[in-house]
């Protein structure tokens, strides 16, 4: 053991001047809180929503940000795609410091970055039809010309292969399908040839049949464009199809990250070991076992547990150690990172 | 011999009435269910999984054209009772049921305790101190604490929510309990939680259960018997056993490779187009449109071919 292994943090300013130049999406040491007040005035503490998270993206490249509701991931999203300001720490995006950009600057990157959302019904606007939907985006970031809005319109339905396109422009939302509203709300994502796209559990509304082939399609318009895609979920069976790394969060941490094999054929984790066990496949025999799942819920994140935060629920803790100190962010193997003190 | 099914339906069928014609959303369902046994349905959303379990429970809307069909509850058929006699001998009574995102099902100005207790105060007459008792020993069943008895429904999280109303269905201790959607809005850890505690119940009690989802992979969770629903029919009724290692029906066969698995390595598919609309279905086989297999004879309505205790509506197996 050595000493550095022992220190809470690893130092994120180096880790910034080597990887400024490859990758796309640098976080470091991110944190997101928010102020609870008493009285609209008395401050009374704050939501821990996410604490200390920092990751690379690289172009192109796929991860997945797995975790419970109330984990944090979607804080975490929302501030990577700038809707939120982080209480401390950096996102930086294509060499630009997110924090630093003012109004014209931090509406160009919003061009850059295109957001799925979960619910694609309540993503769009009732009373617009389609081709007003997807102009929306154009007419903001101020394409003027109607033929060239017309144009990359029919491009990107094309794209989400919702052919023939005449046929759907003139639709509104309430007149498609759960999978046709939904590549509607992937088409608008796209419509500004974004770098990277946020994906919030784009297809957990969706009907099996259509789940896949949703996925495909972003898999698909991934390799096409280099995109880089940022997969939020809380369903781990549909990651392996989609993401090169996985990203465990728990309680507005990362517990454990690691390349998607390794960690589903290979948890170190108790949590990430807990999550794998309740994802069941298609078996008659789960009916005859009972699963061996951590009971409890997740921490309050306004006082989050000292030490490590799922030390409450463990089954593996460790007395005296787990419950007072944190877990420092370990490499017990090739490409898989926990935080852990099983593995020290 | 012919031994008695706890319930027994036969050729149920709901159709609603709507401006542009009958929407046929339940045809002549047939399945049986015997005591301690789960049935699940799986389907589609709009394939008419949810209507059936209105129709067991006749929780109907306005615009119903057309209810025919009987149903046999322990020999009894229950189809011909008058509203009343339906109310107070069987719905709660004999068959409950958890509505779909019970998490919202729950009435938001009573104390969750207090709406446990309803069932056995309307059906039983119990009065309120032996009511507090037996919505203590049901809190505890379910796995929530005895001091939630006073919260409102707001106070709790979701996965206790969907407790409370597991507790509401089990306070009469009904034959039957019908589960819509349980668990599709819980996470991971919850859900897995939820089906342990459902998996123990029906250890524990004789209940039976139908469970309607349309997550094949935690169906397994509770199935002995699976019934696939496609445009308001039941196309295979098969033992779990057999239906997750090897469907028979066509559409089953697709349903089961579009499921994600997170062991073994194969690749999922889908199945193209969307089922059809179910007001003027297709005549002969209503999956023949999107069936890989699809041959002359589908277009003629195919009949349910028996084989051990499975069951498949397919003219690939005549």
């Amino acid at each position: 053991m050595t000493l550095s292994e022992n220190e809470k943090t690893t130092p994120v300013t180096s880790m910034r001047d080597i990887k400024d130049q490859t990758s796309l999406l640098s976080v470091q040491d991110l944190r997101v809180w928010f102020e609870l007040r008493k009285f609209g005035f008395a401050h009374i503490g704050n939501v821990h929503a996410v604490d200390g998270v920092s990751f690379e993206l690289g172009f192109g490249e796929s991860i997945a940000i797995v975790g419970e509701s109330g984990c944090g991931k979607s804080s975490l999203m929302k501030t990577i795609l700038g809707l939120n300001k982080p209480t401390g720490g950096r996102i930086w995006f294509d060499k630009m410091d997110l924090s630093t950009l003012k109004a014209k600057e931090l509406k160009e990157y919003r061009s850059k970055v295109g957001f799925v959302q979960q619910d694609p019904y309540g993503a769009l606007p009732p009373f617009l039809s389609v081709k007003g939907i997807l102009e929306e985006p154009l007419i903001v970031h101020g394409v003027k010309s109607k033929e060239e809005r017309l144009h990359r319109t029919t491009k990107a339905l094309e794209e989400v292969k919702m052919t023939p396109v005449n046929e759907f422009l003139g639709k509104f939302p309430h007149m498609l399908s759960g999978g046709q509203q939904q590549r509607v709300v992937i088409a608008r994502a796209m419509i500004m040839n974004p770098k990277l796209l946020v994906a919030d559990e784009p297809v957990s509304m969706l009907d099996a049949s259509v789940r896949v082939e949703v996925l495909k399609l972003l898999r698909n318009l991934q390799e096409q464009h280099n995109l880089a895609v940022i997969y939020v979920t809380h369903d781990l069976s549909t990651v392996r199809y989609f993401s090169e790394r996985i990203f465990v969060m728990y309680a507005g941490q990362v517990v454990e990250k690691g390349k998607v094999d390794r960690l589903v054929n290979n948890p170190l984790h108790p949590y990430t070991e807990a999550l794998l066990e309740a994802t069941s496949d298609p078996d008659a025999e789960n009916a005859k076992v009972m699963k061996k799942i951590p009971s409890g819920e997740p921490p309050s994140l306004i006082r989050p547990p000292s030490g490590c935060r799922f030390h409450p629920r463990c089954p593996k803790i460790i007395m005296g150690k787990c419950n007072i100190e944190e877990p420092p962010e370990l490499n017990p193997a090739e490409g898989q990172y926990v935080s852990c003190w099983l593995y020290e | 011999m012919k031994e008695e099914k706890l319930l027994d339906v036969q050729k149920l069928r709901l159709y609603f009435r709507t401006t542009k014609g009958n929407v046929q959303a339940v045809d002549d369902v047939d399945f049986q269910l015997e005591t301690n046994q789960a049935i699940v349905i799986v389907g589609e959303s709009g394939c008419g999984k949810s209507s059936m379990a209105k129709a067991i429970l006749r929780l109907l809307p306005k615009n119903v054209s057309e209810y025919s069909g009987k149903v046999f509850l322990s020999g009894r058929e229950i189809m011909g009772l008058n509203d009343e006699d339906f109310r107070k001998l069987v719905r709660w009574v004999k068959i409950s049921m958890v509505p779909q995102a019970a998490m919202n099902a729950l009435n938001p100005v009573l104390r969750v305790g207090d709406q446990v207790a309803e069932p056995l105060m309307v059906h039983f007459g119990t009065d309120r101190k032996d009511v507090l008792n037996q919505t203590q020993t049901l809190f505890q069943r379910v796995g929530v604490p005895v001091d939630f008895i006073n919260r409102y429904a707001f106070e709790l999280s979701g996965g206790m929510r969907q407790r409370v109303a597991l507790a509401m269905s089990l306070s009469t201790s009904p034959d039957v309990i019908i589960l819509d959607e349980p668990t599709s809005a819980l996470d991971v850890l919850t859900q897995s939680n939820i089906f342990n505690l459902l998996k123990e119940i029906k250890r524990d009690t004789n209940t039976s259960f139908i469970l309607i989802t349309h997550d094949i992979a935690t169906s397994s969770e509770l199935a002995d018997r699976v019934a696939v629903m496609y445009a308001g029919q039941i196309v295979e009724l098969s033992d779990a056993d057999v239906f997750f290692k090897e469907p028979h029906h066509p559409y089953s066969v697709k349903l089961m490779s579009s499921v994600p698995k997170l062991r073994g390595n194969e690749e999922p598919d889908f199945i193209i187009g969307r089922p059809p609309s179910l007001i003027n279905p297709p005549k002969g086989c209503r999956f023949a449109d999107r069936c890989p297999k699809r041959f002359a004879r589908c277009s003629e309505e195919p009949p349910t071919i028996k084989f051990g205790n499975n069951l498949v509506k397919c003219w690939l197996y005549v």
